[in-house]
């Protein structure tokens, strides 16, 4: 079964310079109930975005309309915390293609990779000129090329590479997917079952 | 139920130095490619009824059956009411799912035990309980707590949607092979300071990053003391330092445990099982990417004062000081704190409580409800406290009654109510009010994960129970002073 191609996006971005983001924060757990992949994005950081009404609280960046773009920059630790697959759908349903941090949890790495949306680790040095460009420059553009493998500060220029399971990368790429893989070694994990 | 590899992992090529966690991986390798992460072979699956809707879904859309039901098996924990379990869910969504759970078991013939059947618990304990968890077994489920089965010298992983529906497909998981840490503790545990202090200080000293990338290997002489359940606490939390999952070496301990379980192996299978479990430890000459040690007379019964739970302390130190943490962390550190309504160099002790939750993943089982029920015999709880003690299991409530710490508990103000996740992550009615303090036995204190602008104090059951009792942030080593405390 085919998913999302990722490849290459040029963008502005989304500064959100927080530590430790926990997937708890990504998505509450009382979102957790629909029983399909749709529509997660509605509640993206939800209890940071909204009050308790439901009203929009002005200082969170998503209701910031000066930022805007395909691409959230977060503190170290991104995506901390439980599994749930929801909080890397909330973030692709709800438009980024692409998380740039300087540490990411495996499980949101691996849940992000199988959901087109692509998990960008760059140096402590790189994350913090990030934030400083995007400080002076909130329409700053950010070019991320998965295939040639490196994020780059479109402005000036400045860019660093990034690493990419080569597997995943070619999975994404091609909009490949785990279980395809997997299936076309069947006859292996039969024979595996075979005492 | 489940799969013993056993003919499998003698006809291996047995190297030199291997670690624990090497020997179980090897002997599940399906398929090993240059460039691809290898394809692991599974034993059981856990699924419950959050992170497994859409995996069905889109099994139905690929025309794929689930490849072997018999080695998946499913409960209902996360959304279920604790109190009056016998009626229908009144929340829709939450019987909406629950419910789907149990069609989409039914037409995937998968094993359900589902609300009302005695089986019936959170996933990470019934587990365990029933003998489906056994030594060097894979196992994995929609839940990052899964780590907890590697107490039993197990690979245990916690897996997103994606690949639940990938294990259900295949019974396979495709993943790359982590790097190995040891973490030792020796030593004389002081009284009062039990399995849930140890990883909590591991977790204080390492942070909510330090595990990332890693199996690891708990070892030592103080984890070696501990009881099957402790060993459980322990691995429970290793996902709260990031840690892809933990393990301890099976043991006498580990074998007494699974015999006789509902589903352990039975006479001669038995017997092989667990002569083939003896053959799982760490090799002496094994090379591990990272050893960390610590010594159990350092650890006092901990608390934490932040939004992870790397942000712990001793209960009797301050909250660290902001200027103590390098400027860019500032931030972060502070806005915990402000969500926390504390300041630095707070002293916790003594702080006015809300609530008490004993319970969860972490701290749910018998020993964790008779170790709270010993100390709060004859007394009662402070008035400014509300306490829910949630079993983790059918069979832990069935089991906690017939020892009668359910009247023990009723007569403290701690009412036992029925099993599941409950106020751990407040998908239930189980939530903590805005702004209230919940001195709490979960594994996490997120902001909002007991509830919106909740707070969270992560603590043992022992200072949970202590604190119910005085209302507020407790020393338990106050109350053995008194000598009220035997063990």
């Amino acid at each position: 079964m085919s998913t999302k191609i990722f490849k290459h996006i040029q963008t502005s971005v989304v500064p959100l310079p927080i530590e430790n983001i926990d997937t708890d924060q990504i998505i509450p757990a009382r979102f957790l109930k629909a029983t399909t992949r749709d529509g997660f994005g509605n509640n993206l950081f939800r209890d940071w975005r909204f009050d308790n009404d439901g009203n929009p609280k002005q200082d969170f960046v998503l209701n910031n309309p000066t930022y805007s773009g395909k691409i959230l920059v977060a503190g170290k630790n991104f995506g901390c915390g439980s599994s749930r697959e929801h909080a890397a759908w909330a973030l692709a349903d709800y438009g980024f293609d692409a998380v740039v941090s300087s540490f990411f949890a495996d499980i949101f790495k691996g849940n992000a990779l199988n959901n087109g949306l692509l998990p960008v680790q760059v140096s402590d040095d790189f994350l913090k000129k990030l934030f400083e460009v995007i400080d002076a420059d909130p329409h700053a553009v950010i070019e991320i090329d998965l295939v040639d493998q490196f994020i780059k500060i479109v402005k000036t220029g400045e860019q660093e590479s990034f690493e990419v399971n080569p597997y995943k990368k070619a999975c994404m790429t091609n909009g490949y997917d785990d279980i395809d893989y997997i299936l076309s070694k069947k006859e292996l994990v039969e024979e595996f079952e075979t005492p | 139920m489940g799969f013993i590899p056993i003919a499998i992992v003698n006809n291996r090529n047995k190297k030199m130095g291997q670690t624990l966690f090497d020997k179980i991986w090897d002997a599940h390798v399906v398929s090993s490619n240059e460039g691809f992460p290898d394809i692991l072979y599974i034993d059981t699956h856990f699924i419950h009824e959050v992170t497994s809707p859409q995996a069905f879904d889109g099994l139905r859309t690929r025309g794929l059956p689930v490849f072997r039901p018999q080695q998946t098996v499913a409960t209902a924990d996360h959304n279920v009411p604790t109190w009056d379990q016998h009626l229908p869910i009144k929340e829709e969504l939450s019987r909406y799912q629950v419910d789907m759970l149990t069609k989409n078991c039914a037409e995937f013939g998968i094993e359900l035990y589902g609300l009302g059947h005695p089986f019936q618990g959170i996933v990470h304990v019934i587990g365990p309980e029933l003998g489906i968890t056994r030594p060097g077994g894979t196992y994995v489920c929609g839940d990052s707590h899964t780590s907890t089965h590697g107490a039993f010298g197990a690979i245990a992983f916690g897996i997103g949607t994606s690949q639940v529906e990938q294990v259900m497909a295949t019974q396979c998981l495709l993943q790359s092979r982590p790097k190995r840490m040891k973490i030792e503790v020796n030593g004389k545990l002081q009284k009062g300071v039990g399995a849930k202090d140890i990883i909590l200080y591991i977790i204080s000293q390492i942070s909510a990053a330090g595990g990332t990338g890693y199996a690891v290997e708990y070892a030592g002489d103080t984890i070696r003391a501990l009881s099957m359940e402790g060993r459980m606490t322990i691995c429970n939390m290793s996902i709260e330092m990031g840690a892809r999952c933990g393990l301890i070496a099976p043991d006498e301990t580990t074998i007494n445990y699974v015999k006789g379980r509902e589903f352990a192996p039975k006479g001669e299978e038995w017997d092989k099982a667990a002569a083939y479990w003896q053959t799982l430890y760490s090799d002496e000459d094994a090379e591990f990417d990272s050893v960390l040690s610590f010594k159990a007379e350092d650890i006092e019964p901990m608390i934490t004062y932040g939004t992870n739970p790397g942000m712990g302390i001793g209960v009797t130190q301050h909250v660290p000081e902001t200027a103590s943490f390098e400027q860019k962390e500032q931030g972060s550190y502070k806005k915990a704190l402000d969500y926390m309504g504390l300041h630095d160099d707070e002293s916790l002790l003594g702080k006015p409580i809300d609530y008490v939750f004993i319970g969860s993943c972490t701290n749910s089982r018998i020993e964790d409800l008779r170790e709270v029920a010993q100390f709060v015999k004859g007394k009662h709880k402070a008035d400014n406290v509300i306490v829910w003690v949630v079993p983790g299991s059918k069979q832990v409530q069935e089991q906690a009654i017939r020892e009668g710490l359910d009247k023990i508990f009723d007569a403290a103000g701690f009412p036992l109510r029925e099993p599941g996740c409950s106020a751990c992550l407040g998908m239930n009615e189980d939530k903590i009010p805005a702004g209230k303090y919940c001195v709490s036995t979960s594994n996490r204190n997120f902001e909002g994960r007991q509830g919106p602008n909740s707070r969270t104090f992560l603590a043992s059951p022992l200072t949970a129970a202590a604190s119910a009792i005085t209302g507020k942030v407790t020393d338990i080593r106050e109350f053995l002073k008194e000598g009220e405390l035997v063990s």
